[in-house]
């Protein structure tokens, strides 16, 4: 094949001198609808494209065809029947629960108390648990000594590496109900809080999971001692990263701390924070369903606050085998997080001219 | 030339000293704690008499649980779980990221879009697990009965994973590659002799990551897996921390040591393993999360 010099040359830096894209023929061959020459390509280097196969399998199988699986949102899915035999049925899952009437009145209302939680403990995870592992990272700058340093790094870290049945095993345990039989207290927890005036004896004694009120504030607190400090590593080692020049330059100048922090920090990692920010919006509703299970399992009366969009569509699916509903309330909730990303991402693009896609 | 600290600056030094220390040890405390109340007396863990000390010790609670053959049962599965899971998702992921490193992969932006997508939009956990009963049923048919395999097979790959594999490949100088290839080296042998053994790190990271998701692998274990003898670890913790709780309310335990005292004792039990390989794994953490940077 013939291809034409001068318009896919790209420069190489080590050696300075110009030489073919690689890629260009590549490009050119699709877009002239080569197929031959792609064909030939690949079969000359058919090891290469074997070692892709068994990731392309994984993926095709366990994380693309549960998504064939979301057809079910448009179809009637509650009878043991494959998704694909079964008939199109129209918009009216997503009308069931968009605006149920009648026999899925109930079911729309815990539709939008769902997505409501999902998106205030989203939103509450943000507001307090997004500042936390910067603020970490900056009081971890403070710390001159090495040893100290990565001494209290480690502890701040380790939480992270515990299984959730773990983490929520420890908050059960430690904030449990007292018993009125054997008038044993509530758990150590409880007992603190209780003491510092935070809540009330009564409800530290009837447990404070079972209180509707508290499941917000449990959720975020376990979320910031499980992730705060792992997620500190990466404002940190964008803190370090700081030539410490800069800091000079502005102490000469007579900047103070804050002047410092305003002015040579906050510019020096606010990359990073766009970064990080982007992430955590795109994954703003896919609030982990393990945890809130492990947390509110048996325990009906905190779905009021604790119910989230997907242990919603696990208990419509496992306790009315509605299928063709739990795949619709997942879809729409899916489908609005990836639009967050996407606004995210575009929004972080124009003001700042950091993205991640 | 020293400078005078300013007041701002010694303000700022001793919060964040006290903050850190205090953060430190609220991140520490529930550990601390499950170990002491593993080992106290039933009354003093009852009655909530515990700080941080442990009061009358007794070990009764662990002797019970190591008693307990379901606890070695459920002990072994989960070993079962992570070394193959780690050994299946870490070979898939190599061989992938490798192939996705170099340049000359044909539609190579098309794959990496195709392992990225799964980043940003899953189908959720009933469709998936309407699709892990399909795949059972098709593993049945196969004849392979353990539901073990169809976790260590369908469960715990994660893209990012194969991403950071992909980064640390691309950092590997294409010279090295090219000289390996002129001695005659065949694609597999420039990925086992040379690729491998230059990016060891950043494998032992990603291993790392792979085997302890697979070791407190919980939801999926408990769902798909029928057979209760082949449930792992974190189900049976779970399964036990709901039985004793009705236990304890219902007043029908008459042992010597509180019934908490055995949850708080699987805990310690589960998550030794993962103190044994921690000081291994943290040395990389800032490595493996700043490659993780994703790049189109």
């Amino acid at each position: 094949m013939k291809r034409q010099a001068g318009d896919y040359l790209i420069y190489d830096e080590a050696a300075g001198t110009w030489r073919e894209d690689p890629e260009q023929a590549v490009r050119d061959d699709v877009e002239k609808h080569n197929w031959l020459h792609i064909g030939r390509t690949v079969l000359k280097d058919w090891r290469l494209y074997l070692m892709l196969v068994p990731m392309i399998l994984v993926f095709l199988f366990w994380r693309y065809m549960p998504m064939y699986e979301l057809l079910g949102a448009f179809k009637v899915t509650d009878v043991v029947k494959p998704v694909a035999d079964q008939n199109f049925l129209g918009f009216s899952n997503i009308k069931a629960l968009l605006v149920g009437s009648g026999t899925y009145a109930n079911l729309s209302s815990e539709f939008w108390r769902a997505m409501r939680n999902t998106f205030l403990l989203s939103f509450y995870g943000l507001l307090f648990g997004f500042p936390m592992p910067i603020l970490l990272a900056l009081f971890f700058n403070e710390v001159k000594s090495d040893l100290l340093r990565s001494g209290l790094q480690v502890f701040t870290y380790l939480p992270k590496f515990m299984s959730t049945v773990v983490m929520t095993s420890l908050v059960i345990m430690l904030i449990q109900q007292g018993s009125s039989t054997t008038g044993a207290p509530p758990g150590i927890l409880s007992q603190l809080l209780a003491s510092l005036g935070l809540i009330s004896r009564d409800t530290a004694q009837a447990g404070l999971l079972n209180d509707p009120a508290y499941f917000r504030a449990i959720y975020q607190v376990s979320g910031i001692w499980e992730t705060a400090g792992y997620d500190s590593i990466v404002f940190f080692a964008a803190i370090i990263a700081i030539s410490p020049t800069s800091y000079e330059a502005a102490q000469i100048d007579g900047a103070n701390k804050w002047a410092q922090m305003r002015y040579v920090v906050l510019p020096g990692i606010l990359s990073t924070i766009v970064i990080m920010l982007i992430t955590r919006i795109g994954s703003m509703l896919s609030i982990g369903y393990e945890k809130v299970l492990l947390l509110n399992e048996q325990r009906v009366q905190i779905y009021q606050t604790s119910e989230v969009i997907s242990t919603f569509a696990w208990r419509i699916k496992t306790t009315q085998n509605q299928n063709g509903l739990a795949s619709t309330a997942e879809m729409l909730n899916n489908v609005v997080g990836m639009l967050l990303v996407i606004g995210a991402n575009t929004i972080a693009r124009k003001a700042s001219n950091v993205s991640l896609y | 030339m020293k400078r005078r600290l300013e007041i701002s600056e010694l303000i700022f030094k001793i919060f964040s000293y006290l903050f850190l220390t205090m953060f430190a040890l609220m991140c520490l405390y529930p550990f601390l704690y499950a170990v002491s109340a593993s080992i106290s007396g039933r009354h003093a863990v009852e009655y909530q008499e515990l700080i941080l000390f442990p009061k009358d010790v007794q070990f009764e609670a662990f002797a019970s649980m190591f008693g307990n053959n379901q606890f070695w049962n459920a002990y072994s599965n989960t070993l079962f779980l992570t070394i193959y899971g780690t050994v299946w998702s870490l070979g898939i992921a190599i061989l992938g990221g490798y192939a996705l490193s170099k340049k000359r992969l044909l539609f190579r932006k098309a794959f990496n879009f195709f392992l990225v997508f799964t980043m940003w939009f899953s189908a959720g956990i009933v469709p998936q697990y309407l699709n892990y009963l399909a795949t059972k049923s098709v593993f049945n048919s196969m004849g392979i009965m353990d539901d073990k395999w169809l976790v260590v097979i369908a469960m715990g790959m994660a893209a990012m994973n194969i991403i950071l594999l992909r980064n640390a490949f691309e950092n590997v100088p294409s010279e090295i590659e090219e000289a390996a290839i002129v001695d005659g080296a065949t694609e597999m042998q420039v990925l086992t002799k040379v690729f491998i053994p230059m990016s060891k790190s950043t494998i032992a990271t990603v291993a790392l990551f792979f085997a302890i998701s697979r070791w407190n692998g919980y939801f999926w274990a408990r769902q798909m897996i029928s057979n209760a003898n082949e449930q792992p670890l974190q189900v049976f913790i779970r399964n036990q921390l709901e039985q004793y709780t009705d236990l304890e309310q219902l007043g029908g335990w008459t042992a010597h040591y509180a019934p908490d005292s055995v949850i708080f004792a699987l805990i310690v039990c589960s998550i030794i393993p993962i103190l044994i390989i921690y000081p291994f794994i943290q040395k990389y953490f800032a490595k493996g999360t700043n490659a993780g940077g994703v790049k189109e």
